[in-house]
């Protein structure tokens, strides 16, 4: 079988900190891989050696067959990446934006008006094309970053932190988008902090301190854990590596809370 | 290194100047407005001083040297009185800025054949005025005092041969009629040039670092190569928009037309653009927002004024001022704008401003791109 993303004992050091350490996974195309782990522990380290943009210290990595030493010109031409931020240009208008990134990825002319078409009618922005990406709503900007890392349809799509910030509907409006995009077959990366969003992905990578803690299935990680609930998987991680005090529930806090 | 990515790139940017206020301003308006400033306003020209005049002697000699003061553009006669005190009151109270004190027996000393002098008050709170009203004043008195001379001369029928000496003929080459402007705004050209160029350069590379747009873009397979390139063209054509316009107006308004070579003038203008343009990009290098991108072009931009020779001599300079402004490639481009336009000269005789001027931009575009490649590392 085929891998998106091979990776073996991948090491970035910068000067004497380990970023990430010695980690090794693999995941299948088309599937959904959820990278969790808590701000600092090195995910969007290792997303930015599986992209190409830093050279790992050591170890191994290939991203949709490709080196990531040695190819990362095919790499980034063929992922499509969209971060917490809103990485793209305010004061350019939404079919400028997109524009912009299919004439970036070498599209052809044609190509580009078949499928930024096709893209805005996706992101539900018909209507919108001539406004500037300033003046959209946060979960419309999400969008349009979506169509802007689509236009060149990649076979992987990297998310980072995709729907910080944004309202409750628009966080499954997008997800619905995700989940048909990997059903078409592109392999998608994702790292979040929503627990929800998290129990959609295939496949959940647990990251912390630069280490690969645990990678498996959610169905797997319930078993194991014996809870339906992710968010006390990863809390319960957390609590034992860190040696932090065990980091109370909401409804704790709030109990205690009325207690005092 | 794609060109469609490199002018993908340059489409982008030229409409982000576009829909930037700010940007606009300062590319299409600045130049023109900075031309006026420093053409019309920034004159060290004296015209028109004030003169006070306490006329003790009140005969047809004395009136005829108030005349001869009256009667250049010089100075403008703000009143005549007998009470040098007043004049000196004049002067305290900023009315006038320089006195003429004419004693009281200057006629008749005059008359008897004797040496007579006349006093001149200046003000010398201001000393470009000062120096200047000096010399002006100095010379219409000797002036006048020559005309005497020759007056009696023939009156008389004495021979010349007491009143040999070595007289002293000064012609002004380039600017006979001693503009200013005409010193300006050559220099104004290559500031505007540079001055614009560095600016929004800087503001250009800072920008996409500050709005988080080059985490997308490195993510691209756009290269570091690709995308600099793509983000200078804008810059070089409003340079040389800026150039052409400032030209064009210097010669409507000013009257300036370049007595030398055009064509070398804009060969040396693009490659003094090189440089303004790794000015800049060096800024963006060590600034990461575009509030420290401002102050670090202002600390380049103001001693390309101060010690550039625009303003003032580098003649006059400390040794130390003096290597400092050497080092700035805008003071051999003024030599060189100076040159070409005002005097006429060739590459002849610039070719040694130019081996300096192209030492000093090749160093520091080399400084610039070895600062880049590692900061994208």
């Amino acid at each position: 079988m085929e891998f998106a993303i091979e990776v073996n004992n991948l090491i970035k050091k910068f000067g004497s900190f380990t970023a990430v350490n010695n980690i090794s996974f693999k995941i299948p195309r088309g599937k959904i891989f959820g990278f969790l782990g808590p701000n600092g522990s090195g995910k969007s380290t290792t997303i930015r050696m599986l992209c190409g943009v830093i050279t790992p210290t050591s170890g191994e990595g290939r991203v949709l067959g490709f080196d990531s030493y040695k190819d990362t010109e095919k790499i980034k031409q063929n992922i499509g990446y969209m971060s917490q931020r809103f990485g793209l240009y305010e004061d350019l208008s939404v079919t400028e934006n997109i524009e912009f990134y299919g004439s970036i990825y070498l599209l052809n002319k044609k190509e580009l008006e078949d499928r930024k078409e096709r893209l805005i009618e996706m992101a539900g922005l018909v209507g919108k094309e001539k406004s500037l990406a300033g003046t959209l709503s946060g979960g419309m900007k999400q969008k349009l970053a979506l169509c802007c890392a689509l236009i060149h349809q990649p076979q992987l799509l990297v998310l980072d932190e995709p729907t910080a910030g944004v309202d409750p509907v628009s966080r499954r409006e997008f997800w619905k988008v995700i989940t048909k995009l990997a059903s078409s077959g592109i392999t998608i990366l994702v790292t979040t902090h929503y627990m929800d969003e998290a129990s959609i992905c295939d496949i959940i990578g647990f990251i912390y301190n630069g280490s690969l803690i645990t990678i498996d299935t959610p169905e797997e990680l319930y078993k194991k854990h014996k809870v339906e609930n992710l968010e006390d998987i990863f809390i319960e991680y957390v609590a034992k590596l860190s040696s932090k005090d065990a980091v109370l529930s909401f409804k704790e806090i709030r109990q205690q809370e009325g207690s005092v | 290194m794609n060109i469609k990515r490199v002018l993908t790139v340059t489409k982008k940017e030229f409409i982000h100047i576009r829909r930037d206020k700010v940007s606009m301003i300062l590319a299409l308006i600045a130049p023109i407005m900075m031309l006026l400033l420093f053409g019309f306003a920034v004159s060290t020209d004296v015209n028109n001083i004030r003169l006070a005049v306490c006329d003790q002697s009140n005969t047809l000699e004395s009136r005829e040297l108030i005349k001869s003061y009256e009667n250049s553009d010089y100075f403008n006669i703000y009143a005549v009185t007998d009470n040098p005190k007043k004049v000196e009151e004049m002067i305290d109270a900023g009315e006038a800025k320089a006195a003429l004190v004419i004693p009281p027996d200057f006629a008749t000393a005059l008359r008897r054949g004797r040496k007579e002098s006349v006093q001149i008050l200046i003000d010398g709170s201001d000393p470009s005025i000062a120096r200047t009203t000096s010399s002006y004043a100095v010379m219409i008195s000797n002036n006048y005092s020559q005309e005497l001379s020759n007056v009696k001369v023939i009156n008389t029928g004495t021979t010349l041969s007491n009143r040999l000496g070595v007289e002293a003929r000064a012609m002004v080459l380039y600017n006979p009629t001693l503009e200013s402007s005409k010193f300006n705004v050559p220099g104004v050209v290559g500031l505007i040039l540079q001055n614009i160029t560095v600016i929004l350069t800087a503001f250009a590379m800072v920008r996409e670092r500050e709005r988080g747009t080059i985490e997308q873009l490195i993510m691209t397979p756009v290269s570091s190569l690709e995308l600099i390139i793509g983000k200078l063209i804008p810059y070089v054509f409003i340079g040389i928009y800026d150039y052409t316009i400032v030209l064009i107006l210097s010669y409507l308004l000013f009257g300036i037309a370049i007595k030398g070579s055009i064509l070398l003038l804009t060969l040396l203008g693009i490659v003094f653009l090189i440089g303004a343009l790794a000015m800049g990009m060096l800024i963006s290098t060590v600034a990461k927002t575009q509030l420290q991108a401002m102050q670090a072009a202002l600390l380049v931009l103001l001693p390309s004024v101060l010690l550039s020779g625009f303003m003032f001599p580098r003649e006059a300079m400390p040794k130390l001022v003096y290597a400092l402004s050497t080092t700035l490639p805008v003071t051999h481009f003024l030599i060189i704008l100076r040159g070409i336009i005002l005097k006429g000269v060739g590459f002849d005789y610039l070719y040694k401003t130019t081996a300096i001027l192209v030492a000093i931009i090749i160093i520091i575009t080399t400084v610039t791109v070895k600062k880049f490649t590692k900061k994208l590392d």
